[in-house]
């Protein structure tokens, strides 16, 4: 399941990207120049088209120096991963840009599949970038990836609901008032239950909103790596998810909801409130457009920062992104870092969120006046960007995430007290090699 | 998909005396080599010259990944810690067999073994009986029309399960919302029994147009004689079908159901399509495939993959007992 929600009409336009990305990939090396410009493959998650509009801008501005072409990778993270870590582990050469999830960068730092960033590009591409988001690019305190765009849920809530439940969304609220709200009203929260990355990601939040993290110390070494799930954080993390899950709050569906389903059922009837990525504003305006929902709940819908565990306590919402790597086999890897330069300047990154709906990693990008137009909560996602969290930075992420989603999921089978001691030991015990996962 | 029709002594072999149902790169009768004529023996050496290429190439492409796993299970190998490769002899084994994990995927996997098998046997023997009789002008269609779910890509086919039993997208709750259990808010896939329903209900779907025609392979080779014989004795249909007509195709049978347990037992599309391994559906492909791929533990799951290949050939060998039991009795009764 993606865990970077991208705006739906993605999903539908992919066929269409993919036909166009594969047009430009044509066009670029039948019309490409003969004279030995090196070509630089950049390998790209799927998305609108915006990361093929920025090498083709990029492959202008270098006046001969490089050319970009774009390489589609699967798309979920998981299998971006999947077949990002063969390939690297095989030395593949053709690896000169990599758009990375996060969660996985340390993996892939840690055997040095990625190639060093060079100082002078550090320096540059770091000015201005939300900390989450440098946070999540750095490896053994070395930055080992540049940041590229940076996502994170904030609260949607529709505004009849939150009226009618009584709450000052001006303010930040807590998950225990939304779950009074929703359970009062009789209407469904949105949340992602599935057994999926979604999983991870709602844990993740809960648990760093108490102010916890899940792994201690995520450097060790995976047979003495210690989790805190047992915390307080992580109990009042089982207390909110069995709770939604066991009382009927996230819906029938609840048990198999990812990010997309969540959004489909707060748009309907029985919507309230929702953490989600800010997809689902391009989403829901395009459904709009398309006739298939009411013009009016675009009024009815509003937003705020991600909801707090403790009240009074800022909460740590969830952080999602790209960044950008270079394979260590790649043959110009300076070249690569120069694209890279070249990609994530402040400009691309606020045309890739106006064009593609995902939000700069660069706060400087957030100054462009067509961003306040396209997105009006531009100014609560920055906040949110500000105060998020990344996910567990281990180079066991896979084995964590996974052991995660298989005890947490259904929501309706958490047991306040025994998930958490029952997910630390079964995640324990795979990272020792002693059980299968 | 292999899909051999089952061998009967029909085709007129270069080798009338040796054992039908062996092709090139089986046993070859070493005595009987002798009494070939030059012709016999130079048509034998154009057979192999024919079909050695692609001997090697299947010695290629299966037995040295089967080797290379089974060497590969000997260590603890993870793709991303290419420095921390040790050797550890069969403790991946040790590992899978004491967990939990592996048996409870190894019961679900049989599980849709035994019923798909099943049930696609009654069924397909049914479309295959259905095809048999049908008139000449609509054989065509027929076969066409319950040929179709075979021709469908498992990955679409599975899909378009999937969408008609979500619950946000789906149909089938409802439609079928009257029937006891059913309502609007049944989740099919949030526990094992309701989604391993789907999961062998589509299986089941897909593939009981393969064992039909098997199936209908079988029927055709039972002589029109014997069920008139019987007939004219006064057999009632079941008769003749219970001591007549499945008594002459039990190998065209047994040849079905070896191919499908087979299939089914290596069953991964559907699953991970519908619910990924969650809530208890998790089958040995699927465990393999999050070992080595996800993890990228290549060790532990080269050891699954080898314990996946090992459970195979037990299939194999049970089948292929009974099978060449049978076979004999055929042959010999002619």
């Amino acid at each position: 399941m993606p865990t970077r929600k991208r705006n739906s009409t993605r999903n539908r336009s992919r066929a269409g990207t993919v036909a166009s990305v594969l047009a430009g990939t044509l066009l670029l090396s039948g019309c490409g120049p003969a004279d030995g410009t090196k070509t630089l493959t950049w390998y790209i998650n799927p998305d609108a088209g915006g990361q093929a509009d920025i090498a083709e801008r990029c492959t202008e501005e270098a006046g001969g120096a490089y050319r970009i072409e774009t390489s589609l990778l699967p798309s979920d993270a998981a299998s971006q991963r999947e077949q990002l870590a063969r390939r690297l582990a095989a030395g593949d050469s053709s690896l000169d840009i990599m758009s990375l999830d996060p969660p996985f960068i340390p993996e892939l730092a840690e055997p040095g599949f990625l190639a060093p960033v060079p100082d002078d590009v550090a320096e540059s591409t770091t000015q201005n970038v939300v900390e989450g988001a440098l946070a999540g690019a750095t490896w053994k305190d070395e930055l080992v990836a540049i940041p590229f765009w940076a996502n994170t849920q904030i609260l949607w809530y529709r505004k009849s609901v939150a009226e009618a439940a009584g709450l000052d969304m001006s303010k930040p609220v807590t998950w225990d008032q939304l779950i009074d709200a929703a359970a009062e009203q009789d209407k469904y929260l949105g949340v992602q239950g599935a057994q999926a990355e979604s999983m991870t990601v709602w844990v993740n939040a809960l648990v760093e909103s108490g102010g916890e993290s899940i792994i201690v110390d995520p450097e060790a070494p995976s047979d003495e790596i210690e989790l805190a799930l047992q915390s307080p954080a992580g109990l009042e993390a089982a207390r909110i998810v069995s709770t939604i899950g066991n009382e009927g709050l996230g819906g029938p569906g609840l048990a198999t909801q990812d990010e997309n389903t969540s959004m489909i059922n707060f748009q309907g009837d029985n919507g309230s409130f929702m953490v989600n990525w800010p997809f689902v504003w391009p989403a829901t305006n395009g459904a709009v457009e398309a006739g298939t929902l009411d013009a009016s709940l675009i009024e009815d819908i509003g937003w705020g920062v991600y909801p707090q565990v403790t009240e009074g306590e800022d909460s740590a919402p969830p952080l999602g992104g790209i960044s950008l790597g270079v394979g260590a086999a790649s043959d110009s890897p300076e070249l690569a870092y120069e694209a890279i330069e070249c990609i994530v300047s402040p400009e691309n990154q606020a045309e890739y969120f106006v064009s593609n709906g995902n939000p700069p990693a660069n706060t400087e990008a957030y100054e462009d006046p067509r961003i306040e137009e396209a997105f009006p909560m531009a100014d609560t996602i920055r906040e949110s960007l500000e105060q998020s969290a990344p996910r567990p930075q281990t180079p066991f992420y896979n084995e964590v995430s996974t052991g995660i989603q298989q005890t947490w999921a259904p929501p309706a089978q958490v047991d306040p007290k025994g998930t958490p001691e029952e997910s630390t030991e079964f995640i324990i015990s795979v990272l020792r090699g002693e059980q299968l996962l | 998909m292999t899909s051999a029709i089952p061998a009967r002594p029909v085709s007129p072999d270069l080798e009338p005396d040796t054992t039908p149902g062996v092709g090139p790169g089986g046993p070859s009768d070493k005595k009987a080599t002798a009494q070939y004529s030059d012709r016999v023996r130079a048509e034998r050496r154009l057979g192999w010259i024919l079909a050695g290429p692609a001997f090697i190439v299947m010695l290629a492409v299966t037995l040295y990944p089967i080797l290379q796993a089974i060497y590969e299970s000997l260590f603890q190998f993870r793709l991303t810690a290419p420095g921390e490769r040790e050797f550890i002899g069969l403790g991946n084994y040790a590992v899978i067999l004491s967990d939990g994990v592996w048996w409870s995927a190894l019961w679900t996997t049989l599980l849709i073994t035994i019923v798909t098998v099943a049930v696609e046997l009654v069924l397909g023997f049914a479309l295959a009986l259905v095809m048999h009789k049908a008139l000449k002008a609509v054989r065509g269609p027929l076969r066409t029309a319950i040929l179709v779910p075979y021709g469908i890509i498992t990955v679409v086919s599975a899909f378009a399960w999937f969408y008609a039993f979500d619950i946000n997208s789906g149909y089938v709750n409802s439609w079928f919302a009257w029937l006891p259990g059913i309502d609007s808010d049944l989740n099919w896939f949030a526990q094992g029994p309701t989604a391993l329903f789907v999961i062998m209900a589509s299986e089941i779907w897909k593939t009981t147009p393969f064992i039909s025609l098997l199936l209908l392979a079988g029927l055709a080779q039972v002589p029109d004689e014997l069920t008139e014989a019987a007939k004219v004795d006064g057999a009632t249909w079941w008769e003749q079908m219970r001591k007549v007509i499945i008594p002459n195709m039990k190998a065209a049978i047994m040849v079905a159901v070896l191919f499908r347990a087979l299939d089914a037992f290596r069953i991964f599309d559907n699953v991970f399509i519908m619910t990924n391994g969650a809530y208890g559906t998790e089958v040995l492909s699927l465990l393999a495939y999050r070992q080595s791929i996800s993890r990228l533990e290549i060790g532990l799951g080269s050891a699954v993959s080898v314990l996946l290949f090992l459970c195979v050939l037990i299939i194999c060998f049970i089948a292929i007992k009974l099978f060449k039991v049978d076979l004999a009795g055929a042959q010999g009764g002619k």
